[in-house]
């Protein structure tokens, strides 16, 4: 897929978020509407509503603590909501387990890096094509053609999501012995072996020194380019956020409490006050 | 580099041949009486702990959770079999003999019964982890132990006699084949890395669309299944069926086996099976030490050696074969492969 250099502008939704003109008339992958979750007397969010196009990149930030782990806990139905609708692709996503969410087209990575450790990087990949192969355990235990069919295409397809961050030669270690980078990396690319429709990245840049982060920065683009999908991600690295998103939420204990481009965001002063504070000099 | 069609065929002819050598040799010390019965018996026994250990590998090593109920699974299987070869008989059929027959069939009866059994009492179990499940598993294989001891059709307390000694070394070969070649074959297909996944991480496997409840019921059903299938070769093989067989000291008693071997590794679990079998047997002149040795064995290699014998690594006829033939390879690859069974031999 070619990259697009020029971009649509952003127009206003009905959601009250911003979006890429060209993806207007279409479902947007993502809508979330009165999204809210309690735990026990504490309300972790409340009131979360966004809309995301098919191919955008926005930014969920806030202060540590303010609910934005616990979103992306409730896109993929790890936390159950209390209130509020998800769809994804126009579908609702209430009452579907995790994998089935998986299935419908969304992938994430984590805060703490969760990769199979003991497991070959090769075989972290493959457990992302997992739903893509076809063959019973039937199949499987007698190594009927289907088992080698599929095995063989989904060897080729890991080692070429491998080849997109340069990692096939790799694909024999095992995965915790991966420096960190590359365990960030991979962890992008088993998202991306269930073909997802939407990226969700929990702080992709954590831990990566700046030219690093400018490197994961183009690998973003690169993946929505090239995969055209859409990337949600959470992250405190402004430089990255500001660099990389179309759209900004800002989240203050499980409320937004601004939507926008990243110039509108950086020049709000209720976002300053909350959090960017200290800079009010 | 990776696993191909021909050179899996070509591992699996390898493997035949050495399998049935193995099995070849065997048999003639047998019949030429090398073997006296007190080794075909300890041998017998063996292939049987093999079976067990082997398919409590696959809950234990690669599904990573911690049952303890595994005796229970064994003791259907046990009570099953044995109650269908005692109560029907199937004549012989030229030259098949009806008895072998029969002795297949209540095997695989009671190994599936026990699969049912570990489906209806996994489902609820395998919603809790780690210790909730060691209890709960626990706690349903003494249930079994007393349900049996209660009821009339195993004999309850008294026990259960009059069974044929049909256990040979040719079944408990065939089964310990079965075994290997299932949890291997099973293991290196997309369903065994889902497994894999779920010990490695859950969440992370959920989130990359692995259906947790259903692969956790699979490895627990598999596993089920050849503990009844290794309860059906114990019955006929002591020809005599009591409750307490199969308390819960058989239970750790595998799981020591399946740590010891190194949880994830099947030949890891085929040889500690094998020596913890033959261990006490050799320690019978020692008596009064025989626990002490045991125990410190354990000891020993757990703190030398603490993920097991084998740790998750395989043996492999193959990759023997190749290093022979060909000196020197690249370092290491992709997890290689093993061979079935022939390290059995004592």
């Amino acid at each position: 897929m070619n990259r697009k250099q020029e971009r649509s502008p952003l127009v206003p939704v009905p959601s009250g978020f911003l979006m890429r003109e060209e993806d207007v008339d279409k479902t947007p992958v993502l809508e979330i509407r009165h999204l809210g979750v309690d735990f026990g007397g504490l309300v972790a969010v409340e009131d979360f509503n966004m809309a995301l196009g098919r191919t955008e990149i926005a930014g969920l930030i806030g202060p540590n603590g303010a609910g934005k782990t616990t979103v992306f806990n409730l896109l993929t139905n790890e936390i159950e909501p209390t209130r509020g609708i998800i769809m994804i692709d126009g579908y609702d996503t209430r009452g579907r387990k995790p994998h089935e969410i998986c299935r419908m087209g969304v992938a994430r990575t984590f805060q703490n890096i969760r990769l199979f450790r003991n497991m070959t990087v090769l075989e972290n990949v493959k457990i992302g094509l997992h739903n893509e192969m076809k063959y019973s355990i039937g199949e499987a235990v007698l190594r009927l053609p289907r088992y080698w069919d599929n095995e063989s295409i989904s060897d080729m397809r890991a080692l070429e999501l491998l080849s997109f961050f340069n990692m096939q030669d790799m694909a024999g270690w095992k995965a915790g012995s991966l420096p960190y980078g590359a365990q960030r990396r991979l962890e992008i690319v088993r998202a991306l072996a269930t073909n997802p429709s939407l990226l969700l990245l929990d702080e992709p840049a954590a831990g990566m020194n700046p030219s690093e982060t400018v490197e994961l920065m183009n690998n973003i683009r690169r993946i929505r380019d090239e995969f055209s999908i859409a990337i949600l991600l959470i992250e405190h690295d402004m430089n990255l956020v500001m660099g990389v998103c179309d759209g900004i939420v800002v989240l203050n204990y499980g409320k937004i409490i601004a939507k926008g481009s990243p110039e509108d965001i950086m020049s709000d002063p209720v976002v300053i006050e909350a959090y960017l504070g200290k800079a009010d000099q | 580099m990776r696993e191909n069609r021909k050179s899996f065929f070509g591992r699996t002819i390898l493997n035949t041949c050495l399998c049935l050598a193995f099995f070849l040799i065997v048999e003639y010390m047998i019949g030429a009486k090398i073997l006296n019965r007190y080794y075909t018996n300890i041998l017998n026994l063996v292939l049987i702990y093999v079976i067990a250990a082997v398919s409590l590998n696959l809950t234990c090593g690669y599904l990573g959770q911690l049952p303890l109920g595994h005796a229970g699974f064994m003791s259907i299987g046990a009570y099953t079999a044995a109650i269908i070869t005692t109560r029907f008989s199937i004549p012989d059929l030229g030259p098949i003999s009806g008895e072998a027959v029969l002795f297949l069939l209540a095997t695989i009866a009671g190994g599936i019964l026990a699969m049912v059994a570990g489906i209806v009492i996994g489902l609820p179990a395998l919603r809790l982890k780690g210790d909730y499940l060691a209890i709960i598993t626990l706690a349903f294989g003494e249930i079994i132990r007393v349900l049996v001891q209660n009821i009339k059709i195993t004999g309850g307390a008294m026990g259960m006699g009059g069974i044929g000694r049909y256990t040979g070394f040719g079944w408990g070969f065939f089964w310990t084949i079965m075994v290997v070649a299932f949890t291997f074959l099973l293991v290196n297909s997309r369903h065994g890395r889902a497994i894999k996944s779920v010990r490695e991480d859950e969440i992370a496997a959920e989130s990359v669309g692995i259906n947790l409840t259903y692969y956790k019921i699979v490895a627990f059903a598999g596993a089920a299944f050849f503990a009844g299938v290794s309860g059906s070769l114990f019955a006929h093989h002591i020809c005599y069926l009591e409750p307490g067989n199969f308390g819960y000291n058989m239970s750790i008693e595998m799981l020591v086996m399946v740590v010891l071997g190194g949880l994830g590794s099947i030949s890891g679990s085929i040889i500690s099976a094998t020596v913890l079998t033959i261990v006490p047997e050799v320690l019978q002149t020692f008596a009064s030490w025989k626990m002490i040795i045991y125990s410190l064995l354990l000891v020993v290699v757990m703190i030398f050696k603490p993920s097991g014998l084998m740790g998750d690594y395989e043996l492999s006829a193959a990759r023997l074969v190749r290093k022979v033939f060909r000196k020197k390879e690249e370092t290491p690859k992709l997890p290689e492969n093993y061979t079935e069974g022939e390290e059995t031999d004592e």
